[in-house]
C-alpha cells in the first residue's frame, strides 16, 4: 500500500503550525470492511488479460496493483462483486466465503 | 499467463480515497469520489452537505478522503464552498481546488438556492452533484430528481411517483456559467477527463453525476456499472458538457439507443411497473433524448 496510506502522526511545534479548524487525524484503514463480506471474489490469474477493469471500478479502493497484477484486499473489499461481473475475461469468481 | 503486458491504466493510479469507508456494498457515489479525486489531486478541499458522503468518509477524527473535508448544512454546499473559497484567496491560497459534493437531494431541492446563487455570482467552485435520484442517507424518500414511475418509501407501489426528474441541467444552462456536465460511474475515463477540464476552468462549474444505489434501487450491488452503462446506452442519462452555457456537445453518440425496459427491469423500485406505463416512461426517454441532440446540434 502507498505510504501516504499510513494513519499520520500529527505533531504540532507551535501554536502556530495549528490549524484553524479540527482535521482528521487519520484515515479509515482501522475499520476492515472486509468483515462485511458474504462472497469473495477470487481471480483465476492465468485467464487475466491485465485490462485493469476490475481495478477501475472497485468502489472500496480494495483491487489493488501489485507488480502490474490486480491484487483483491481481503482486509476491506466487501464483496460487492462488480469486479467479477465486469470483468471482460470473467476469470473472477465470487465463492462463498468461509470463516 | 501474459507476463509481458503491461497492466493497462486508463485514469491516473493516485488514490485519494482509503479503503475501509462506510458505503454500501456496490455504492455508485463512493466510486465517483474516488474518480473525480483522481482528477482534482491532493490541492483540492471539499465541502459536503448532509447525505450518504457525509457519512462514508468516516465519523471524525478520522476520515476516508486524503484532503481536507467541510462538513456543511445540508441546504449550503454551494454556499460553503464559496466561503471556502473566499478564504483561501484572503490568505492568498490560490492553487487549491474548492469543490462541493452533494446528493441530489441537496441539489434539486433543498440546496437549490445557495446553488443558484453561486452561479449567479459564478464563484469559482466545483459543484458535483452525485445523483442517487432519493434521500437515500435519511432512508429513501423521494427527491425532484426521482424519476416518474419510482417507487421510494414516500412514493410508496400505489403511489409512485408521477411527476418526471426536474431538469437541473437545463436550469443550470440558463445559469449560463462556465462549464456544465453530465457523468458517469460506468465511464470513468470521461468522468476523470470532465473533472481534469473542469479543475482548468474559472468559474462556476456544475458536474452531474449517475451515482447507482443498490440499497434505494433495490438493485443487485454487482449491477451497478451494468445500470449506469444502461442508462447512457438507454438515453436515459446522456453524457455531455456545455461550455458557457451554450456550446453543447455530446460525447456518447449511442446509434442503437436499447430498450428503457432493459434498465427499468434490473431494479426493485421499477418492478410494479405494467407495460403500458413503461411505454409512457420510454416515450419522456425518447422525447429528452431527441431535444438533448438538438441542443448538441445533431
Ligand atoms: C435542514 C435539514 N433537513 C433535513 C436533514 C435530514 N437529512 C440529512 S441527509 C438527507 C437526505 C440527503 O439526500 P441526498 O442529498 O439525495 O443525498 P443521499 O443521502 O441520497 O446521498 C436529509 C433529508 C438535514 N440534515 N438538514
Ligand atoms: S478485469 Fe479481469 S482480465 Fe481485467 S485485469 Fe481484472 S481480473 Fe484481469
Ligand atoms: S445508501 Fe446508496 S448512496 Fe448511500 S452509501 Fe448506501 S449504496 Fe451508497
Ligand atoms: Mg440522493
Amino acid at each position: 500500500m502507498p505510504k501516504n496510506k499510513e494513519v499520520k502522526k500529527v505533531i504540532f511545534n507551535s501554536e502556530k503550525e495549528m490549524p484553524l479548524a479540527p482535521m482528521s487525524i487519520g484515515n479509515m484503514l482501522h475499520n476492515k470492511t472486509g468483515a462485511w463480506r458474504n462472497i469473495k471474489p477470487v481471480i483465476e490469474l492465468s485467464k487475466c488479460i491485465k485490462c485493469g477493469i476490475c481495478w477501475k471500478f472497485c468502489p472500496d479502493a480494495s483491487i489493488d496493483i501489485i507488480d502490474d497484477w490486480p491484487a483483491i484486499n481481503y482486509d476491506y473489499c466487501k464483496g460487492c462483486g462488480i469486479c467479477a461481473e465486469e470483468c471482460p475475461e470473467k476469470c473472477i469468481e465470487m465463492v462463498e466465503e468461509e470463516r | 499467463m501474459t507476463k509481458e503486458k503491461k497492466m493497462v491504466i486508463t485514469i491516473p493510479r493516485e488514490e485519494l480515497m482509503s479503503p475501509g469507508h462506510l458505503a454500501c456494498q456496490g455504492c455508485g457515489a463512493s466510486l465517483a469520489m474516488r474518480l473525480a479525486l483522481k482528477a482534482l489531486g491532493q490541492k483540492t478541499a471539499v465541502c459536503i452537505p448532509a447525505c450518504c458522503w457525509a457519512v462514508i468518509d468516516g465519523p471524525f477524527p478520522y476520515s476516508s478522503l486524503d484532503i481536507p473535508i467541510y462538513h456543511c448544512a445540508f441546504e449550503t454546499a454551494a454556499s460553503s464552498a464559496s466561503g471556502v473559497k473566499a478564504g483561501l484567496e484572503m490568505v492568498g491560497e490560490t492553487e487549491t481546488t474548492v469543490l462541493a459534493w452533494a446528493g441530489d437531494g441537496g441539489t434539486f431541492d433543498i440546496g437549490i438556492q445557495a446553488l443558484s446563487a453561486a452561479a449567479e455570482r459564478n464563484e469559482d467552485i466545483i459543484y458535483a452533484c452525485y445523483d442517487n435520484e432519493a434521500y437515500m442517507n435519511t432512508g429513501i424518500q423521494r427527491s425532484s430528481a426521482t424519476p416518474l414511475g419510482a417507487w421510494t418509501t414516500t412514493t410508496p407501489v400505489k403511489h409512485y411517483k408521477k411527476e418526471r426528474k426536474k431538469d437541473i441541467i437545463g436550469i443550470m444552462a440558463a445559469h449560463e456559467i462556465p462549464y456544465i456536465a453530465t457523468a458517469s460511474v460506468a465511464y470513468p475515463e470521461d468522468l476523470v477527463r470532465k473533472f481534469k477540464k473542469a479543475r482548468e476552468i474559472k468559474g462556476t462549474r456544475f458536474i452531474h453525476i449517475y451515482a447507482p444505489c443498490p440499497v434505494g434501487w433495490k438493485s443487485q450491488p454487482e449491477d451497478s456499472i451494468k445500470l449506469a452503462k444502461l442508462a447512457v446506452q438507454t438515453g436515459y442519462f446522456p453524457l455531455f458538457e456545455i461550455e458557457d452555457g451554450e456550446n453543447w456537445t455530446l460525447n456518447f453518440k449511442v446509434k442503437e439507443r436499447k430498450p428503457i425496459s432493459e434498465y427499468l427491469k434490473l431494479q426493485g423500485r421499477f418492478r410494479h411497473l405494467k407495460e403500458e406505463e413503461i411505454a409512457i416512461i420510454q416515450k419522456e426517454v425518447d422525447t429528452k433524448w431527441e431535444k438533448t441532440l438538438k441542443k448538441c446540434g445533431l
